[in-house]
């Protein structure tokens, strides 16, 4: 077996899976390089958060909340990093840092393998992420923004199912 | 077997993140009008301490200086009372001496426009007794050269005359008195007549003709022939006028304020005076009866 159990409360054989020397890595990268330079060229490629599902994806899988939200952390400030001047360091990385912990947190729990559980999920990070991101530019920044509009559901839908295909390739990064 | 720290730690590990992310932002961002967010977050967080320290030692201070200290103020407050009633007293006293000197420049002035008649100011120091005389008494006497008969006068008008002189003092007989009386003469018909007391405020002049016209309002001045004061002092105005048999009785309100009198001018002379009249001078035309010496000091 290329994966380990973890028995919790009420909970049997949830799976943590392990992944190929620098998978992590390089998928990060891949996300962040990709979500910097594909908007450029298509222009509703933006409504796509690649960092975000990464978070996601590798804190459902590790289960490890540390771990989860270090990730996350990181993900987030090399996003915001790359985001320009006008985002400042922390702001994608508060937000990811906390979605990363509950990924974590929820994958310790709950099978999310199944691609309609990964769609859901998704979508529903995707709402919490923009939702903190909202909350910190109102609340730190003292920066106006729209709590809720149908575009934002309608890019958490997009992000749910481009997730579900997308995980399927980091599945791969898994090591078997 | 992937070790996967508890709970809690993983929280604090959250929290800890969280908290160092908000840091940097607060770092990084500098809001228009208030400085870099780190320092009006750490303003935001102290002053309400501040604050508080400053409300308690207020209190503390209000305190002592409200309830403690009270203990002092019953006796500051009986001292400052003192103080003010000692204040009260000298302002009273100040105002006094302000109008007393006021007075004693017009007596100055009165004396400065009347060199040729010798004059010595007196203040009166107190009044008759009894009812049966209107007498004052003044504080100068024989030793500064006041003499009986000699008269007094304001820079208002007449005031009487000297009853009796002492060493240090003299009394004057004043002109409301019924015993009084003073040579005067109305300043428009220019008719004499003597002007005399009647025991009341206004003076009453006597041996005015029915037929002579006098008109309420008119003035009434010394006319000199009395040989105690000059000629031209103001004596009063004429008040009412009825008509008598076989004279008009005619009153006389009079000039110098009787019945607050201070200071006195005594006229150090028992000769016929002569003095000059600025405020009227048609009084001292040479048409008046008894009025044809020129007006200065004449010694007979």
């Amino acid at each position: 077996m290329n994966y380990a159990f973890e028995m919790r409360g009420g909970e049997s054989h949830i799976e943590v899976h392990k992944f190929r020397a620098g998978a992590i890595i390089i998928a990060t990268l891949l996300a962040l390089v990709i979500q910097a330079s594909f908007p450029i060229h298509f222009a509703q490629a933006a409504v796509l958060d690649l960092p975000l599902m990464v978070t996601i994806y590798f804190g459902l899988s590790r289960r490890n909340p540390s771990t989860g939200l270090l990730l996350g952390m990181l993900i987030g400030l090399l996003q915001d990093s790359l985001s320009g001047p006008t985002v400042p360091l922390g702001l994608y990385g508060i937000a990811k840092t906390i979605i990363g912990y509950l990924a974590s947190s929820i994958g310790a729990r709950l099978d999310t393998e199944h691609p309609a559980a990964r769609f859901a999920l998704t979508a529903a990070f995707f709402i919490a992420h923009q939702g903190l991101i909202v909350l910190t530019r109102r609340i730190l920044l003292a920066q106006p923004e729209p709590w809720f509009n149908m575009h934002l559901v309608a890019a958490a839908l997009v992000n749910g199912l481009v997730a579900v295909f997308l995980f399927l390739l980091l599945d791969r990064l898994r090591r078997n | 077997m992937i070790a996967i720290p508890s709970r809690h730690k993983s929280l604090v590990l959250l929290a800890g993140v969280i908290v160092l992310q908000v840091l940097m932002l607060a770092v990084q961002i500098k809001r228009d009008s208030e400085g870099r967010l780190i320092r009006v977050w750490t303003v935001g967080a102290v002053s309400p301490f501040e604050r508080a320290g400053s409300y308690g030692f207020g209190s503390i201070r209000n305190a002592w200086r409200h309830y403690l200290a009270l203990r002092n103020t019953a006796k500051e407050n009986e001292q400052i009372r003192h103080e003010n009633d000692a204040l009260k007293l000298q302002i009273s006293q100040l105002q006094g001496k302000a109008a007393e000197a006021d007075r004693l420049a017009v007596l100055l002035n009165f004396r400065r426009a009347h060199t040729e008649v010798p004059m010595i100011a007196a203040r009166v120091i107190g009044a008759g007794a009894g009812t049966a005389s209107l007498t004052i008494e003044l504080d100068r006497g024989e030793r500064d050269g006041i003499r009986k008969n000699m008269g007094v006068i304001t820079p208002d008008g007449v005031v009487g005359k000297v009853v009796e002189a002492y060493p240090h003092a003299a009394q004057v007989l004043l002109l409301t008195d019924k015993d009084s009386g003073v040579g005067a003469m109305l300043a428009d018909s220019r008719i004499q007549s003597p002007v005399g007391g009647q025991g009341e405020p206004l003076l009453a002049m006597k041996y005015v003709p029915n037929d002579d016209t006098v008109s309420v309002g008119e003035h009434v001045y010394t006319s000199g022939m009395d040989r105690i004061f000059p000629r031209d002092l103001p004596v009063g105005t004429v008040a009412e006028i009825k008509p008598g048999n076989p004279f008009k009785q005619i009153r006389i309100k009079p000039a110098a304020h009787l019945e607050r009198l201070e200071e006195v001018l005594v006229l150090l002379s028992l000769r016929p005076l002569e003095m000059k009249n600025e405020e009227n001078p048609g009084a001292a035309q040479p048409s008046a009866p008894g009025a044809a010496s020129p007006p200065q000091a004449v010694r007979r």
